[in-house]
């Protein structure tokens, strides 16, 4: 490759916002119901029937927006997006175009080249469409609207992005910022959060843009980092052998590792937008938007320094704990039941961590109650319980929430402390091992670990390590 | 005294004394369907079973005295494009030709709340679009004043039943005149309300912006009270408003003194008929002589009103009636290969061919490139008719004209040639630009024997006096009914 290339992407992303209910009508949000149970005339798209706007939607969609340093349309419109697709029941979907809620705004993320601002052009309001299932058995297709109308805000991103570290930074900042912002759980693997990559390329010191793609079916970090390495390489290779790049749409297979045209710019629907005539334009006033300035919960940044200040916990620990609002809030609210924030952390950075990569969890995937791991700390605190056994029975509390005190007390794991039970036990460990009792006599004092090491293992790991090694040093030393 | 020749709220009363059974009241609507609408062709589906089931109910409800409204158990018609739960509403399309609705449209549940019986659904032009009643795929209605005339249209079926008597009053809904064209053809009173007084919800829309159900009745008192029961504020219709005056019987006053009344000069120029003009200024005369100050004005821009309106709601309907293709509900055509095939044969036979005409020109005004230049520049045209109508009514309390440029003609004389046809509307389409209320009173023949209308104009929220002035025209004459509507039995 002779020539220097550069990468321009810019992103378009749409997240499910977290209402409980639709933003056209009352029915239910939750996902996984059994097919079309979660509908009404209004998402099935029945004759006559009429959207209305919740509410909810746009103090999200402003949150979002407010915290992304966006100006707001005080006055915004919906438009109606025409096109045919079953999975879409009135053959249009109810989005922005002409006035969306947010615009002109920007985030500032930090890479290994340092920090940088991502301008984001817009963020608008729409609905999701239901789910088509094809039935290869029956050879027909069915469809389910319960997604249909699901609210989504779609953020469209300037292209000022270079890299696919730059992207994974922006979407992290902003998965972390609407998670913190409760506007949605961001999950990109259950759809909740979806990126489509816009790339482009250029040599270096041009100013125009290159001819750009546009990149769908993204569903995991890995699969974006893959996708623009992907079509980098792609785009440059057609430069490099005089060919030109089409304005396409592709589709990434990420378990192939290639992308497939999807469309052409000359099959380019004209989606006909214009203002939908159902819904009345959004007026939202100063007060409104300071209302929502006022709510906005404490972001990241806060939370890391107050953690050092308020609980004395390291810099870096903060940050880890704040990586994610569901660990940040596991944290705040097992502190605030047992007063430990150290060893909280520490349950949470260790061992809760460790058990998420080995299930390959998000920290919004955890499922344990903060009662029940305050529990288990009580039960080390009090001595109840010793280290090793607490790890076990927090394997419990992370996969099921049981109840610690319960389960301790149920299983029989509490620690034996009492001499009398435990010199029997020790001095028959001592006889069975002469040699290790030589080496210690013999100046070799990591011998005696071997012999509480015996002494748990005879114990089923019950025993007070303290009381362990205060009768064998006893004995030894007699 | 024969039960199909009283009005909505003579009957009303009657059934509260106990002078009329509802099964009864019933009953007569019912043979008089049989007897002449094979003739007239007003109903699409006709529920007798449903019909007389309910009566019973109601006579009931209204025994034990938990309904005492004036409409309790007075039989009525609903044009088929509002929703009915169980009831075939087809908009007279093939397209729904075997849909029933899992729901009840807000302004039907308003009726039944007041008691209304429902005889069933009426004909109209193919999802309203269209000013004869023509374009149904269910067959033409026919003005029961003469056979061989159309009833006009939209709501040609509605305002045809409340003519030959084939029910006590009957909802239509108005985009662009098809409450008030119909009501001067066939002789009946029809209102249009403000845009935002009656529910939406469950009214299968061709111009979302500009249709508003409305009542169709035997006089002004009837229409009055019928409008009273069907508006309400409904959360479920983002476009209704909350009104605290909607108490329209109240305007039921024979006194029109020192009304400021106007004629758009406009409105009598060019293509109106000289019977129809004739007529019109006659009804001026009277309300005059009762007092009115009535005077000729410049209404402005009334010539843009028509492109304007057929720019809106054709975009409109391109997009309202996407949801049409054969995927959920209504008509799928037999055989075809994948998906987009499917949807170009359901439509393409399912669709009548006026309202594959609109969709085609809704679709091409809002294609991108043309969106400004047409969309955008009807909708900047609508904003200052309505600025035009502002002006006027700083001088007026009503406005008064013809509601239509001529008598019903025959049949199969419009569709020829959609222009004329269109233009027959220019009376009428603006108000619906404005979103003001309309109405139209009958006020007279022409020397075929076919009634001419009058319509009352009034400014936003303005019902009341428009209805006053309705009203005291009305009282100087006599309501009068088709031959048709006599014949008894077959």
């Amino acid at each position: 490759m002779s020539k220097q290339y550069e990468t321009v992407i810019g992103l378009e992303v749409h997240v499910e916002l977290a209402t409980k209910t639709k933003i056209f009508c009352s029915c239910s949000t939750a996902f996984g119901g059994a097919p079309n149970t979660h509908t009404c005339p209004v998402c099935t798209g029945m004759p006559g029937s009429l959207p209305v706007l919740n509410k909810q939607v746009v103090e999200y969609a402003l949150a979002v927006g407010l915290a992304a340093n966006c100006q707001i349309h005080q006055y915004c419109k919906f438009d109606r997006k025409n096109y045919f697709y079953p999975d879409n029941p009135q053959n249009y979907q109810i989005s922005q175009l002409y006035l969306p809620i947010c615009h002109d705004g920007g985030i500032e993320i930090e890479t290994a080249e340092g920090k940088k601002t991502v301008r984001i052009h817009e963020i608008h309001m729409e609905e999701d469409a239901g789910k088509l299932i094809h039935d290869e058995w029956e050879d027909c297709s069915l469809v389910d609207y319960n997604r249909s109308g699901v609210p989504l805000i779609e953020i469209v991103s300037e292209p000022d992005m270079r890299s696919a570290e730059e992207v994974i930074a922006y979407l992290e900042k902003l998965r972390m910022m609407i998670q913190y912002l409760g506007a949605s759980d961001c999950k990109l693997q259950e759809g909740s959060m979806r990126a489509d990559v816009n790339l482009s390329v250029r040599e270096v010191g041009t100013e125009a843009f290159g001819t750009r793609t546009e990149m769908k079916n993204l569903n995991s970090f890995r699969a974006i980092t893959h996708a623009i390495e992907g079509e980098k390489n792609r785009q440059i290779d057609l430069l490099e052998s005089g060919e030109q790049v089409v304005q396409e749409t592709r589709r990434w297979d990420d378990t192939k590792g290639a992308s497939y045209a999807m469309r052409s710019k000359e099959d380019a629907q004209d989606y006909r937008y214009f203002p939908d005539p159902d819904l009345t334009p959004v007026v939202i006033s100063d007060e409104w938007i300071q209302e929502i300035r006022d709510r906005q919960p404490e972001m990241r940044e806060e939370k890391q320094e107050r953690y050092q200040k308020e609980y004395g916990i390291p810099a870096y620990d903060a940050g880890i704990l704040t990586s994610a609002k569901r660990m940040a809030d596991m944290f705040e609210e097992t502190t605030a039941l047992c007063k430990s924030p150290k060893k909280v952390s520490n349950w949470l950075m260790v061992e809760t961590m460790r058990l998420l990569k080995e299930h390959g969890m998000d920290a919004e995937d955890i499922r344990f109650s903060p009662e029940n791991l305050a529990k288990l700390i009580g039960l080390t605190e009090a001595g109840t319980i010793n280290n090793t056994v607490a790890k076990e029975v927090f394997e419990f509390v992370f996969d099921k929430d049981i109840d610690p005190e319960q389960y301790v007390e149920e299983k029989g794991l509490k620690m034996v402390g009492d001499e009398g039970a435990l010199r029997g036990t020790i001095e028959e460990i001592v006889a069975a091992n002469p040699q290790s009792v030589a080496d210690y006599k013999g100046g070799k004092q990591k011998a005696i670990g071997f012999l509480v090491g015996q002494t748990m293992k005879a114990m089923k790991g019950k025993a007070d390590p303290g009381v362990v090694n205060k009768i064998l040093k006893e004995i030894l030393d007699k | 005294m024969d039960i199909r020749n009283l009005t909505a709220l003579e009957l009303g009363k009657k059934i509260k004394t106990g002078e009329i059974g509802v099964v009864e009241a019933t009953k007569a609507a019912l043979e008089q369907i049989q007897a002449v609408d094979e003739t007239v062709n007003a109903f699409v589906t006709v529920d007798e079973a449903g019909a007389l089931r309910r009566a019973e109910e109601v006579q009931k409800q209204i025994d034990e005295g938990s309904l005492t409204g004036a409409l309790a158990g007075v039989p009525a018609a609903i044009k088929d494009n509002l929703c009915t739960k169980d009831l075939l509403t087809t908009c007279s399309s093939k397209i729904l030709y075997n849909f029933k609705p899992t729901y009840t449209a807000e302004a039907v549940r308003n009726l039944e709340r007041a008691g209304a019986v429902l005889l069933g659904k009426t004909n109209m032009d193919e999802f309203a679009m269209g000013s004869t009643t023509e374009t149904s795929a269910f067959g033409v209605t026919r003005n029961p004043w003469n056979t061989a005339h159309v009833p006009g249209g939209s709501s040609g079926g509605s305002c045809a039943a409340v003519a030959a008597n084939e029910c006590f009053y009957a909802l239509g809904s108005d985009t662009g005149g098809s409450i008030r064209q119909p009501s001067s053809f066939c002789g009946v009173t029809g209102i249009k309300p403000t845009y935002g007084t009656v529910s939406r919800y469950g009214l299968i829309a061709y111009g979302s912006s500009l249709d508003q159900i409305g009542p169709v009745a035997k006089d002004v008192s009837d229409c009055a009270a019928v409008l009273e029961a069907i508006s309400s504020y409904d959360r479920k219709d983002s476009t209704s408003l909350k009104r605290e005056d909607c108490d329209f019987t109240s305007a039921l006053v024979d006194d029109v003194q020192g009304m400021r009344i106007g004629i758009p000069r406009d409105y009598l120029g060019e293509g109106l008929d000289e019977e129809v003009k004739a007529a019109v200024l006659a009804a001026a005369k009277a309300l005059a002589a009762k007092g009115a100050v009535v005077e000729e004005f410049d209404l402005s821009l009334v010539e843009y009103a028509i492109p304007a309106y057929y720019v809106i709601a054709a975009a409109e309907a391109s997009s309202n009636l996407a949801r049409f293709d054969g995927v959920k509900y209504g008509y799928r055509t037999e055989e075809y290969e994948g998906l987009h095939n499917m949807y170009k044969k359901s439509r393409s036979e399912g669709f009548g061919e006026e309202v594959k005409r609109r969709i085609m020109l809704g679709s091409f005004v809002l294609s991108s490139g043309y969106y400004d230049a047409y969309y955008l520049k009807a909708l900047r045209t609508k904003a200052l008719i309505k600025q035009a109508f502002d002006e006027a009514f700083e001088k007026y309390d009503v406005i008064l004209g013809p509601a239509a440029p001529t008598t019903a003609p025959k049949l199969g004389e419009s569709l020829s040639d959609p222009l004329k046809m269109y233009l027959g509307d220019i009376y009428t389409i603006s108000v619906n630009l404005a979103g003001l209320p309309g109405m139209t009173v009958p006020c007279g023949k022409d020397s075929k024997g076919l009634p001419i209308g009058l319509q009352m104009i009034g400014d936003c929220f303005q019902e009341k006096k428009m209805i006053r002035a309705g009203y005291s025209f009305e009282c100087t004459r006599k309501y009068e009914a088709p031959e048709l509507a006599e014949r008894r039995g077959k």
